[in-house]
């Protein structure tokens, strides 16, 4: 079933008017006709609505930052933000060679109210001495929760005191929960510190090896890097740095260097992606290795930058080797989900990267949306220009990065760049609209009342989002995958991922469960009476 | 496995590794859940509700419904009055409650929004009410949350209208699973005394599946039952920490007396708990329980051998670990180290006074964190740890024993629905204690050693 303008106003007709106005900007339903489908997005929440939003130290800590192993995280403000933010995202790493993986560490200043009143400074830096001492990590960060902001504290200043009592790098990340208007301020903040403070850092000039790359906006959630890392290591590539799943200050030091960066999560990352093009020459792929079609031409894309017969050759045999071995076992999956419809409501770009995967399985995906999206990651990059800044996008600093005089190195020419551009997305992200079929819907922070109310007129098969809503279409006999933690399974991406990911959605269906919700006396009558046989 | 954790213990000056407690909203958040067609709602910044119903929903793998002010910077310069009001209008509006409890966060307690002035001028449809609590994040716990928004709803709901009082109780369960409500509502009931429970989340997160989600399942506290708890003839506060507060001002807004008791953990506490009834109501205790505690007696006697004289670790929240360590030294265990992350000096004195008269001498400490907590078993192991999740990294370092008891437990399923207050609760623990050492014992066996009946 599909829906039109109508239904969507009827939906719409229980919010007040100033919030019906709002909301109907957030919801497309796809036409291709239309030379441009505008999406509202990155604007405030409306407060009450039940969002699935987070906050900007969300985005900055728990996103971009958290996954970095070697760094110990240090959270300035009362014990809640950092104590959620710890260990809850799956981001694993291996513990390297020397040890430094702090990821089990929660660090907090645990702020209480005489540092409200005087101050939380002296306290941030004293803990600061400690981390030192007991962790001697590689760096640190500092994130800060919403009252630094407004107590005044000057976590640079102390950042910066601490560097030279210490002489390791200490950063400080203003990613206050009220910045912006979602995760979304907090990644890009991340990410300004991260391109400023990190990469650069280390004295490598030319890249140690053939295909060298960097893998940006993969966080490594329930294994995902390395079964990336499995193929392009196998393909020839080496990965420089992992930003930030599994990753490391250590290795993105030395980011600089790449021939390629590969964009997975567009959103939390692009900031990084565009400022290493301008800074190091470097330009970026917007790849998704997530589902076997969307791997495989991800793979030829990055194949057909390099451009050598033997990266290529050596592509395809793999591709080949690697849908050969998964192909055969994802039919047999494929059997029991095609034809069934998904909600697909996700973060930044796992909305969009996951109907490739539901796609594989012959699952249509009839809802797509973003929790904290920007326009382009729906219409595509060109909209940026045409993006209006308001008021809560403008306390972000925006980072104007030069070429750098000691590293920048243009990778490929103008020339073959703008060649290459007409083939693959290089340093471009299309959005997902486009790729929506006609009549199904997108939808921008969706909240609860649209929730449900989607879920009674379309019906989906399978609901995929967070933890948060979870449970709300389980509890209406949908299943319901949780498309941030897997649901503390995976990996789902690459080859091997497709596969695990198809097992477990082919159990969601089948699990004999969904058969009990009903007790089998409902409906029937207590008295049942039996038909005296006549006598003869 | 905690590799930077080293034995020796250095004094820490400032902040917290590996905190053992939250912040309050989420306390307050649940304590608003056991209200009936309650909608809790979060004043502060988004991430806040986000990550308060992430928790919960981890730990009761529930739907846990919540609503936030979503504050801005704009927000936080001209005061959050506009958005308390939109929030209140949209509730209402979309969600229609009967009830939206708001709690404080850290950002707007200190701009110092003033929620009643804000109520003031809000719209709130007729028959409709809207409570709130103020829960800053930078004092006490998840814990103190919990207690300031039962005490909201004293302050907001409770009335005294009857000339006297009623022959009923009220009960303040604390900060525990549905499946501990539900025992406790049993074992009153079982007296044949009637009860007003306050908050009571069973029926709201432990709720069954029918194929229709419903946004206010069927449990909770109902209004006219929270009016009601001014013309009862007593409350018990189960747990100084997350009860007292409000039952202190139930008595001095209403008069109706305040008992304080320890959670009914262990069968200590739990004969405690029912002789204060028996006392407090008159009525006898029924053969039924009695034969409960007996059996929980014959269970405790006959598998004396597999806990008595064990070294154990206890950490949690501190109603819960007050009589939890007094249930494992019933058992002829030895608490040694015992810590809380929620501030209070009466947990140490608590202890302590405990450890002291079963002439035991170990670590206690309020306000501590599992760093320090894991430095102590460094210094002085264990055969067992007792907790939440988050002891789960300890143990596997340590190559402990460990049992989940407590808030939160993200990792295993089932445990909301199941007791550990009462004699059946009692029972509960006696079998995942016994069965966590002998599976360890079973485990490091050498052939050889290896039974069948142990």
């Amino acid at each position: 079933m599909s829906l039109n303008e109508k239904d969507i106003d009827q939906i719409l007709e229980i919010y007040p008017a100033k919030v019906k106005r709002s909301r109907k900007k957030h919801i497309i339903i796809r036409d291709a006709e239309q030379a441009h489908q505008e999406m509202e997005a990155n604007t405030r929440t409306i407060p009450g609505i039940i969002t699935n939003r987070g906050c900007a130290y969300a985005g900055c800590k728990g996103v971009v930052l958290g996954p970095l192993k070697d760094i110990v995280h240090i959270t300035h403000g009362p014990v809640g933000c950092g104590y959620y933010s710890w260990l809850t995202r799956r981001n694993k790493a291996k513990t390297p060679e020397d040890g430094k993986n702090y990821l089990a560490y929660c660090v907090t200043t645990d702020m209480q109210e005489t540092d409200i009143v005087f101050g939380g400074e002296k306290k941030l830096a004293k803990v600061i001495d400690e981390v030192v001492e007991i962790f001697k990590p590689n760096a640190i960060t500092i994130s800060a929760t919403c009252p630094v902001g407004l107590i005044g504290d000057d976590i640079n200043a102390v950042a910066k005191a601490a560097q030279e009592k210490h002489g390791l790098p200490v950063m400080a990340f203003s990613c206050e929960g009220y910045k912006g208007v979602s995760q979304s301020a907090g990644h890009h903040i991340a990410n300004n510190g991260v391109l400023e403070w990190m990469v650069g850092q280390g004295e490598m000039t030319e890249a140690p090896a053939k295909y060298s790359i960097n893998m940006l906006g993969e966080y490594n959630i329930g294994g995902d890097s390395w079964e990336i890392d499995r193929f392009l290591r196998e393909i020839g590539y080496h990965i420089i740095a992992v930003a930030t799943g599994d990753g490391s200050y250590e290795d993105l030091k030395n980011a600089h260097v790449a021939d390629l960066n590969l964009v997975q999560c567009h959103r939390s990352i692009n900031y990084i992606a565009e400022m290493l093009e301008i800074k190091y020459g470097t330009p970026w792929l917007k790849i998704n290795f997530i589902g076997v079609e969307a791997t495989v031409k991800s793979l030829r894309d990055m194949a057909l930058y390099f451009g050598d017969k033997e990266l290529i050759e050596k592509t395809e045999e793999v591709i080949a080797r690697e849908t050969a071995r998964v192909q055969p076992i994802l039919d047999q999956y494929r059997k029991i989900c095609e034809g069934k419809t998904a909600f697909c409501f996700v973060g930044g770009s796992r909305g969009h990267h996951y109907q490739k995967l539901f796609g594989d399985l012959g699952i249509d995906t009839v809802l797509a949306g973003y929790e904290f999206a920007h326009r382009d990651d729906y219409e595509g990059r060109h909209v940026i220009p045409d993006i209006k800044v308001d008021a809560d996008s403008k306390n972000i600093p925006e980072l104007h990065v030069q070429p750098d005089p000691k590293f920048f190195k243009l990778k490929i020419s103008p020339e073959k760049a703008a060649e290459l551009k007409k083939k693959i997305p290089l340093s471009n992200y299309p959005g997902m609209n486009t790729e929506m079929k006609d009549g199904y819907l997108i939808v921008d922070d969706l909240n609860h009342y649209e929730t449900e109310e989607f879920i009674r007129i379309l019906k989906p098969d399978i609901f995929a989002s967070g933890i948060k809503d979870k449970y709300i279409p389980q509890k209406m006999g949908i299943p319901s995958k949780q498309l941030h933690s897997y649901d503390y399974s995976g990996p789902y991406a690459g080859f091997n991922g497709a596969v695990k990911f198809a097992e477990d959605i082919t159990a969601m269906f089948t699990t004999p469960t969904w058969n009990f919700i009903t007790p089998p006396w409902k409906g029937k009558p207590m008295l049942e009476g039996a038909m005296q046989k006549e006598a003869k | 496995m905690l590799n930077h954790t080293p034995k020796e213990v250095i004094e820490r000056k400032g902040g917290l590794i590996n905190p053992a407690k939250t912040c309050q909203p989420i306390g307050a958040m649940y304590a608003a859940l056991g209200i009936h067609k309650c909608l809790p709602h979060s004043h502060g910044s988004q991430g806040c509700c986000s990550y308060h119903r992430m928790h919960l929903t981890r730990h009761f793998r529930d739907p846990i419904m919540a609503s936030t002010s979503s504050f801005t910077e704009g927000a936080c310069v001209f005061g959050g009055g506009a958005n308390l009001k939109t929030a209140i209008k949209n509730v209402f509006a979309i969600y229609n409650p009967d009830v939206m409890a708001i709690h404080t966060t850290c950002l707007t307690e200190t701009i110092g929004d003033d929620i009643p002035g804000f109520l003031g001028q809000s719209e709130v449809p007729e028959g409709k009410i809207v409570i709130h609590a103020n829960t800053p994040s930078y004092v006490g716990s998840h814990v103190t949350g919990f207690s300031n928004m039962v005490k909201g709803m004293v302050n907001y709901l409770s009335a005294a209208t009857t000339e006297a009082k009623k022959e009923q109780v009220n009960i303040i369960p604390g900060f525990v699973n549905p499946g501990d409500m539900r025992e406790i509502k049993r074992l009153v009931k079982a007296m044949g005394i009637n009860l007003i429970m306050f908050p009571d989340t069973s029926g709201v997160v432990d709720s069954p599946m029918t194929g229709k989600f419903e946004m206010y399942p069927k449990g909770g506290t109902t209004v006219p039952e929270l009016k009601d708890t001014g013309n009862s003839k007593m409350t018990l506060a189960l747990g100084s920490f997350a009860s007292t507060d409000a039952a202190i001002q139930l008595e001095r807004k209403c008069k109706v007396p305040a008992r304080s008791l320890k959670a009914p953990i262990g069968i200590k506490a739990t004969d405690e708990f029912l002789m204060t009834l028996r006392r407090g109501l008159v009525k006898e205790i029924p053969y039924e329980l009695e034969e409960e505690r007996g059996q929980l007696v014959d269970v405790m006697t006959d598998t004396h051998y597999h806990f008595h004289g064990k070294k154990v670790a206890i950490f949690g929240d501190p109603d819960i670990i007050i009589a939890l360590t007094e249930f494992v030294l019933s058992l002829g265990m030895m608490p040694v180290h015992v810590l809380t992350g929620t501030p209070g000096n009466a947990f140490e004195k608590e202890v302590k006074a405990m450890l002291l008269e079963a002439g035991l001498k170990g670590n206690v400490k309020a306000a501590g964190d599992l760093f320090e907590f894991h430095q102590w078993i460094k210094n002085e192991p264990v055969d067992l740890i007792i907790g939440n999740t988050y002891g789960k990294y300890i143990a596997r370092a340590e190559d402990i024993p460990f049992v989940r008891v407590g808030f939160p437990i993200l990792d295993r399923s089932v445990h909301s629905y199941m007791p550990i207050v009462g004699y059946k609760g009692a029972m509960r623990l006696v079998e995942m204690i016994s069965n966590a050492l002998l599976d360890r014992q079973d485990r490091d066996a050498a052939e050889e050693d290896f039974e069948l009946v142990m």
